[in-house]
């Protein structure tokens, strides 16, 4: 690895660490309901609010009814999405009248968006209008986020309190999260974004010259604007005069700015944050990874504070960040040596000076390789999905290393609140580990674990990984799965395996080969996105209402120190464990194949 | 379980209008009045005051004269900006070390006497199809031939180069680069 290269992933490390005490200690502030600077301006709209949709403030929800109001808020979004599709021809503010987008299209984009995926079968510019990406997408970037945050914010409640029935009021703690957090925090990026080169306008877009004028071979069509076929079937070419580029445009910064800080991922252009609009200049591409991890990393703090112990955060944010580190310096090595197979060819995959070298397929000259991968890792330990290089063509270590951070389950960081809140399931899943090795009843943070709550984990911990590999077995089988694939051999299966960890994670980023915009593939993954999602978010809720109703146990000699490297290590090791046993047989099928495919003598 | 239904729509409403409406409506006015160049596509102008294509957007060359670009693998022509998209060609897929190999030899044809290995991001299609930028290396690859057909002296056209040279945003962030866009307006200007 070069050393300017080096020196970008431990600045992106010092500066993301150095945020989260501030921006943590922040949150609890506004979770806490404790005085904040901008519920100083913001009291008055807050309470506008609740006014306006009935809702009482005060009102403290059992956690059924929390759970009830999170999923009608989230159906509801679902809805509105798929209708601004389907109509999105006679609404407004489509400069560039695109089409109703498909139904199988929408649904798959409404559940992608609502579950905080943002998986997309679409490209942007040439599908959504103004309208749908503004008034459809973007909400929901903030409402999924916000979703996240107020289900992590009931499960730190329920820790916090004893023998009561209740965890808070979603309403409250949604409309904190987007009021206090989200956007303030998406105004000042988009900003900054736009000051660097990202479009924000609603004009239609723009028409320029070519310096140089060119041709291009397109389909010849007959009177009825059909195209002409030869007598071998494929449809006949002519040269077309080409002399003038057509730039999309559009309200992007804005919806930028959110997607990277509420880990949704949706780009605005098919090309995502590899497009030059959306993620102009290095400095862009900083900012927007460093918003990538910002808020699940302090989120940790946040959670320390919230429960008394900041020390039990800190242990949360070493075990992810270990993890990150590892798993950073896995991936950059194998970009960095680039592809043999190319080399013989007379390509120069060497860094110097005067290039970055490596792996340069599927990637920006701006961002080079380790800039490429360093968001690759940060986009997929969280549940981004955002990409600034395409992981397709990424070599096989380069690839797998993403592909297996979602499986993990999108808790190293992971999605804004459904992050540490899979972590904390996790924490569950140890303790419950080391009190069966020492014979205890296994307690965290003065709460005993007990069967119900290690059934609920298990719940969150399994469902992810048989939407998984159920259904990449299912869609290996159909012949309208295979049909999709695109590059040949182990790296097609590792397409279809990618495509159903994104989805069955919510994390949304793609080995965009695979031809996903199908009825099966928009349809099984849609529902993969919709059950790992909601599937997890109630069980979360079930443990801390649970545990809200317990009373607190003291800590006395019997109970296993959360907050020491000891529990780190075992925290560590339980993720890992459970990522590596439930996927190694399937990534030793595609990238662990592919790669020595690739390195073999030949 | 319907007394949650009637909050969650009007809530669902009132974040529409804040996030969807008011947000994006507030950023594009600050955009505007702060950042016009920028929010509106960063154009570069011709001397009549006509667009010349986007500082950011990548155009596709292929006559020696020019510096080339990187390759790119949107449809249904390179560089198309309505339609941003790479290769997705996974690294052994027999088919990228074909298209490599017919870029090789087409930069070799249009430079018969350079028999240098070529840098890796000249023969590689980029990630969004519409990349503006070639790493010093390949410019420096290009120069010879660019100066050979236009009857310049190489050192001329590396002093351009080095002028057109963008290095580390703020020493750290990304890689050098060279604007091919940039660069070869500022070619045509000079001869």
């Amino acid at each position: 690895m070069t050393m300017p290269g080096f020196l970008q992933i431990i600045l992106y490390l010092s500066v993301l660490l150095l945020l989260v005490k501030p921006l943590g200690a922040y949150m609890a502030r506004v979770y806490q309901n404790e005085d904040v600077v901008l519920n100083r301006w913001g009291a008055a709209l807050e309470h506008g609010c609740y006014r306006l949709c009935g809702v009482k403030p005060d009102h403290e929800m059992h956690w059924t009814e929390y759970a009830m109001a999170a999923m009608w808020l989230n159906f509801l979004g679902f809805l509105a999405v798929y209708a601004l599709q389907r109509w999105q021809d006679v609404l407004p503010l489509n400069p560039q009248g695109l089409a109703a987008v498909s139904a199988d299209s929408s649904f798959n984009t409404a559940v992608s968006f609502v579950t905080n995926t943002n998986w997309q079968g679409y490209g942007g510019e040439s599908t959504m209008s103004y309208l749908t990406q503004m008034l459809g997408l973007s909400v929901q970037n903030f409402l999924s986020a916000a979703s996240g945050m107020a289900v992590l914010v009931a499960l730190i409640r329920g820790f916090n309190r004893r023998n009561t029935a209740t965890i808070g009021n979603f309403w409250v703690d949604t409309l904190r999260s987007a009021l206090y957090i989200l956007l303030p925090l998406s105004l000042l990026l988009a900003l900054v974004l736009v000051g660097q080169g990202v479009v924000q306008n609603f004009k239609p877009y723009q028409t320029v010259n070519l310096l140089q004028a060119a041709s291009y071979d397109a389909p010849k069509l007959d009177a009825d604007g059909k195209p002409v076929l030869a007598a071998d079937g494929k449809p006949v070419t002519e040269a077309t005069p080409l002399q003038q580029q057509t730039l999309a445009l559009g309200p992007a910064a804005s919806q930028i700015a959110i997607k990277q800080l509420g880990t949704n991922g949706g780009g605005f252009f098919n090309a995502n944050s590899a497009h030059p609009y959306e993620n102009p200049t290095p400095l862009a591409n900083f900012l927007e990874m460093l918003a990538i991890l910002l808020i699940p990393a302090a989120l940790c703090y946040t959670f320390g504070v919230m429960i008394g112990d900041v020390r039990q955060g800190w242990v949360m944010l070493a075990a992810m960040t270990l993890v990150f580190v590892a798993l950073v310096f896995c991936a950059a090595p194998a970009e960095q040596a680039g592809n043999p197979l190319l080399t013989p060819l007379g390509v120069d995959q060497a860094a110097s000076a005067a290039q970055a070298g490596g792996n340069m397929e599927g990637k920006e000259v701006r961002f080079g390789v380790i800039s490429s991968v360093l968001w690759s890792v940060a986009t997929t330990a969280a549940s981004n999905g955002s990409v600034n290089a395409m992981h397709d063509s990424f070599t096989p270590i380069g690839g797998m290393i993403p592909m297996w951070l979602m499986q993990l389950g999108e808790v190293i960081y992971g999605g804004v609140g459904s992050g540490l809140y899979g972590m904390i399931i996790y924490a569950l899943i140890a303790v419950f580990l080391a009190g069966l090795m020492i014979g205890r009843t296994p307690e965290y943070l003065g709460k005993k674990v007990e069967s119900f709550e290690v059934k609920m984990s298990a719940i969150v911990i399994l469902v992810p990984p048989m939407m998984v590999l159920a259904g990449t077995a299912a869609a290996l089988m159909v012949d309208v799965g295979k049909a999709s694939i695109f590059n040949p051999g182990a790296h097609g299966f590792s397409e279809v395996l990618y495509a159903f960890s994104s989805a069955g994670n919510n994390n949304g980023s793609a080995f965009g080969g695979l031809s996903a915009n199908t009825p099966f593939y928009n349809i099984a993954l849609g529902l993969a996105m919709w059950f790992s999602r909601f599937w997890l978010m109630i069980p979360v809720l079930a443990i801390a209402g649970s545990f809200a109703a317990k009373k607190t146990t003291p800590f006395g000699p019997g109970t296993l120190a959360t907050h020491t490297p000891l529990f780190v290590a075992l925290l560590v090791g339980t993720v890992l464990l459970v990522g590596a046993l439930t996927f190694v047989p399937a990534l030793a099928l595609g990238p662990v194949a592919e790669h020595l495919q690739m390195i073999a003598p030949r | 379980m319907l007394n949650t239904l009637k909050p969650a729509a009007l809530m669902l409403l009132l974040l529409t209008v804040l996030t969807g409406v008011v947000y994006p409506l507030l950023v594009t006015g600050l955009a505007q009045v702060l950042f016009p160049e920028q929010a509106n596509g960063s154009l570069l102008k011709n001397p009549d005051g006509t667009a010349a294509g986007s500082e950011l957007i990548g155009q596709a060359f292929s006559e020696p004269k020019y510096f080339w670009s990187r390759p790119s693998a949107t449809s249904p022509y390179a560089y198309n900006a309505g339609a941003s998209s790479g290769s997705n060609l996974g690294p052994t897929n027999p088919a990228l070390a074909d298209a490599v190999s017919a870029r090789v030899a087409a930069l070799r044809a249009a430079d018969p006497g350079n028999t240098q290995p070529v840098p890796v991001d000249l023969v590689t299609a980029s990630a969004s199809g519409l990349d503006p930028h070639i790493s010093p290396a390949a410019a420096e690859y290009q120069a010879p031939r660019v100066a050979r057909e236009r009857g310049l002296s190489v050192e001329q056209v590396r002093d351009l180069v080095a002028a057109f040279t963008e290095q580390r945003q703020w020493q750290i962030f990304g890689e050098p680069r060279v604007n091919v866009l940039k660069l070869n307006l500022a070619l045509d200007v000079l001869k």
